[in-house]
């Protein structure tokens, strides 16, 4: 996370009254880096630095809260991240074989983003569709029962 | 109700405004009006529900009969593995739930079943278990007995007014008007409820040490962060039944005399999240929640808080840890959160299936709920079933049910014609339960001498495909993945373990190791500080004691017993088999089978990366896996 960056970055106006709301109520870090997230699909290292100015929280503890949760983010996803679930039912069924076709087809690991920054690769935990699995989430939608050879088909939902 | 100005309630005019929606849900259901109820929780979105949802609209408008057909939305029926799932009540014949309908099917539901009145056999799914509601269809014999999912799939979520028609916040205007704390207590205790987050902690001794605790303010917590992968039973009930834990909730809050309450629940959770903002919303508006509710003098609110992806949250220390915005890091016990939680004031800590039982045991006694399971654990427990089963879903079932009812009477067996291997239950913190135990009664004893745990729910039934070394690596990837790293045993200890699973994955095990990985996990279950690093080495316990043969052909013999650890196993060509069609050269994609046209075909082993997909692809079954 670089914080060095002087620019600056700007928030919403809904975004500066979910802060100002929350501003005084005990225990709303995780809350408003939520809604961070929200607004930039990840925490910018210069947000981070106007939320610690905001909340007057340091940043450091921000950087401890960002890191310690799967959910926050510090890297800028693709536009459209895919989300490949590694709960217990879709590994059994196959979720590996998902991510490592994924990786051959777009030519990225997990984590990584393609070059044009459509596509990125997540391997997240139970999605809780088991009677699907296995499954991959992309934009919100799941798709289930898939295969490898289904997931061309898949993507190509996602050309724009 | 929707349209109309919502106006609070006192104790009288909740009574009313019950026996009015009571009136209205059932002339809605009987009086000429055709219904439609289709299951909109995750699974069923997932599934394609909203698009049978809108073909049903369709065909309903081109068949001309949207005067007499209610179309509306319920929470999960619990058939995962047939979603999406349709309820049709058409009047003068018996209400029929459907599994599996697409788009054609739901117009084809609208011309035959509601036209035609003939009902499309393919596609009809029987009743899980009786309504303890509305209390019809007495006596029939069903496996199932639905007390925590008692509205799912039968009560649109997003409307208050049908969860009231339900005994909806009856529980609360008794708790509030006729009972005191302890009464309340006593009722718990006469119900013999137990945590159902995993340990089995008797809710009513929680709940009465908090009481007990002089202090200005006290809160209420609900755990919906349900992090064992493979477990979804906390995300239907609240997504199919939010007001339920409102209501358990805020009953906790009077007996213990508590301002407000969190909601924790997983971020991953969004339509469960989005539930609960509008059953607030609606409580609130009705003087459910909030100040002077149903006009009596006691207030209470609840507020969301959002979990961030961190297994280890479901432990309450850590999760108290996060709630207040703060790394999800667990502290020694005691103090306990009973006397020092939230703030650092005394808290109640209980899981959603915890919850959601409570408004029953107050309706229907605490004797009524101890009649159901056995001598040692009472009432029901709801698991998500999955794996290597037909049908795949949720299941809630009396305690003392079989695991042999559960996954062959419910769950339909293994699929395919597999054998079944074991069944984990309790996930990243549990252990395999084998064949010789499938008659044992489920209980949190049994489960426990049978070295496993009840756990949250979570029921993933593994077949002769498994590996349960594989599995146990998969486990354990999950626990250290998610330690937080604050102490040792569970940081270190986790980490050793799991570089040994691989090295015997690998093929390069010594016999020695499996005693290794004994010790090491004796000390992670003695010395960690929290309940993820004393269960971590569980699968891996478990399995050993019971597939201790097949971490042996592993390590001695170098092979995997069911094909699975890609190190341990080879492909080769059964020159009699193949007809030398060429298809397995021509997919694999590293270009390791050679041969010519009619000729047998050979598998260069230092090229294959053991893909699988000339397996796959053989038509002659010429490829064999050693």
């Amino acid at each position: 996370m670089s914080v060095t960056s002087i620019e600056e970055i700007k928030f919403s106006n809904e975004l500066i009254s979910f802060i100002n709301e929350w501003k005084n109520q005990p225990g709303n870090l995780i809350m408003v880096l939520h809604r961070v997230q929200e607004e930039f699909s990840y925490i910018p290292g210069t947000a981070a630095k106007k939320v610690s100015e905001m909340l007057g929280v340091s940043l450091s503890k921000i950087y401890g809260v960002i890191t310690f949760y799967h959910y926050f983010k510090l890297e800028k996803p693709g536009k459209h991240n895919i989300q490949v679930c590694m709960g217990t039912a879709c590994y059994l069924k196959g979720g590996e074989d998902l991510v490592d076709e994924l990786e051959n087809v777009l030519g990225i690991g997990v984590n990584q983003v393609t070059d044009d920054g459509k596509f990125s690769i997540e391997a997240v935990r139970c999605v809780g569709c088991c009677g699907l699995a296995p499954v991959v989430v992309i934009g919100g939608k799941v798709f289930g029962k898939l295969t490898k050879k289904k997931l061309p088909e898949v993507l190509a939902n996602f050309e724009d | 109700m929707e349209n109309q100005e919502m106006s609070k309630l006192n104790r009288d005019e909740l009574k009313a405004f019950r026996e009015d929606k009571i009136n209205k849900f059932t002339v809605e259901s009987n009086s000429g009006k055709t219904q439609i109820v289709i299951g909109v929780g995750t699974c069923g979105v997932a599934a394609g529900a909203r698009e049978t949802e809108k073909a049903f609209y369709d065909e309903i408008s081109e068949q001309d009969i949207a005067g007499t057909t209610i179309v509306s939305e319920t929470g999960c029926m619990g058939f995962c593995y047939s979603e999406p799932t349709v309820e049709v009540k058409v009047p003068g014949m018996p209400s029929v739930i459907y599994g599996d309908v697409d788009e054609k099917v739901a117009r084809e539901i609208v011309k035959k079943h509601i036209q035609e009145k003939s009902v499309l056999n393919s596609h009809v799914f029987a009743r899980p278990a009786s309504d303890i509601i509305s209390e019809t269809e007495k006596g029939t014999d069903y496996k199932q007995f639905r007390i925590v999912l008692r509205n799912c799939g039968i009560i649109d979520p997003e409307k208050i007014n049908e969860y009231i028609a339900r005994d909806g916040y009856k529980a609360l205007e008794r708790a509030v008007f006729e009972m005191t704390g302890d009464d309340i207590i006593n009722e718990l205790k006469v119900s013999g409820l137990r945590g159902r987050g995993g340990a089995g902690f008797p809710t009513w001794m929680k709940w009465n040490f908090t009481k007990q605790v002089d202090n200005d303010s006290k809160y209420i917590v609900c755990n919906a962060d349900e992090g064992d992968p493979g477990a979804y039973m906390d995300r239907s009930t609240l997504e199919g039944d939010p007001h339920s834990i409102l209501e358990a909730m805020t009953i906790a809050g009077y007996c213990i005399n508590a301002g407000k309450g969190y909601i924790y629940i997983r971020a991953e959770y969004p339509l469960a999240i989005e539930r609960l903002k509008i059953a607030m919303k609606q409580s609130r508006e009705l003087g459910l929640l909030g100040n002077n509710i149903l006009g009596s003098d006691f207030n209470f609110d609840i507020e969301i808080r959002l979990g961030a992806g961190a297994f280890v949250c479901g432990e309450e220390t850590a999760l108290l840890e996060s709630i207040e915005g703060e790394r999800g890091m667990p502290n020694p016990r005691p103090p306990f959160p009973v006397v020092k939680g939230v703030w650092g004031d005394p808290t109640i800590i209980n899981n959603v299936e915890t919850w959601a039982s409570i408004p029953v045991i107050i309706n229907k006694g605490g004797e009524w709920f101890s009649s159901i399971g056995t001598e040692d654990t009472k009432g029901t427990k709801v698991f998500a079933l999955t794996g290597k089963i037909k049908n795949s879903g949720l299941v809630e079932v009396p305690m003392g049910t079989t695991l042999r009812e559960i996954i062959y009477d419910i769950g339909g067996g293994i699929p395919n014609g597999r054998a079944f291997k074991a069944v984990q239950t309790g996930g990243p913190s549990g252990g395999v339960i084998t064949k010789e135990y499938l008659d044992t009664p489920i209980d949190y004893k049994s489960l426990q001498e049978l070295g496993s745990i009840m756990g949250s729910g979570g029921m993933i039934v593994l077949s002769e495909d498994d590996c349960v070394v594989d599995v146990a690596k998969f486990y354990l990837g999950f626990t250290i993945d998610e330690s937080c790293g604050k102490c040792s045993p569970c940081r270190v200890g986790g980490r050793v373990l799991y570089n040994i699973l691989e090295k015997i994955i690998k093929g390069e095990g010594e016999p020695e190791d499996l005693d290794r990985m004994r010790t090491i996990g004796d000390t992670m279950q003695k010395a960690s500080l929290c309940g993820l690093g004393q269960t971590s080495p569980n699968p891996i316990l478990s399995t050993l004691r019971y597939f201790e043969d097949e971490y042996l052909a592993h390590v001695n013999d170098k092979k995997c017993p069911a094909k699975k650890c890609k190190p341990l196993i080879t492909f080769e060509v059964i020159p009699d088999a193949c007809t030398g069609c060429t298809l397995c050269a021509r997919k694999c994609p590293v270009n390791a089978i050679s041969g010519d046209r009619k000729q047998v075909h050979l598998i260069n082993q230092g090229a294959c990366i053991k893909c699988g997909e000339c397996f796959n692809v053989c038509n002659f079954d010429a490829i064999l896996i050693k």
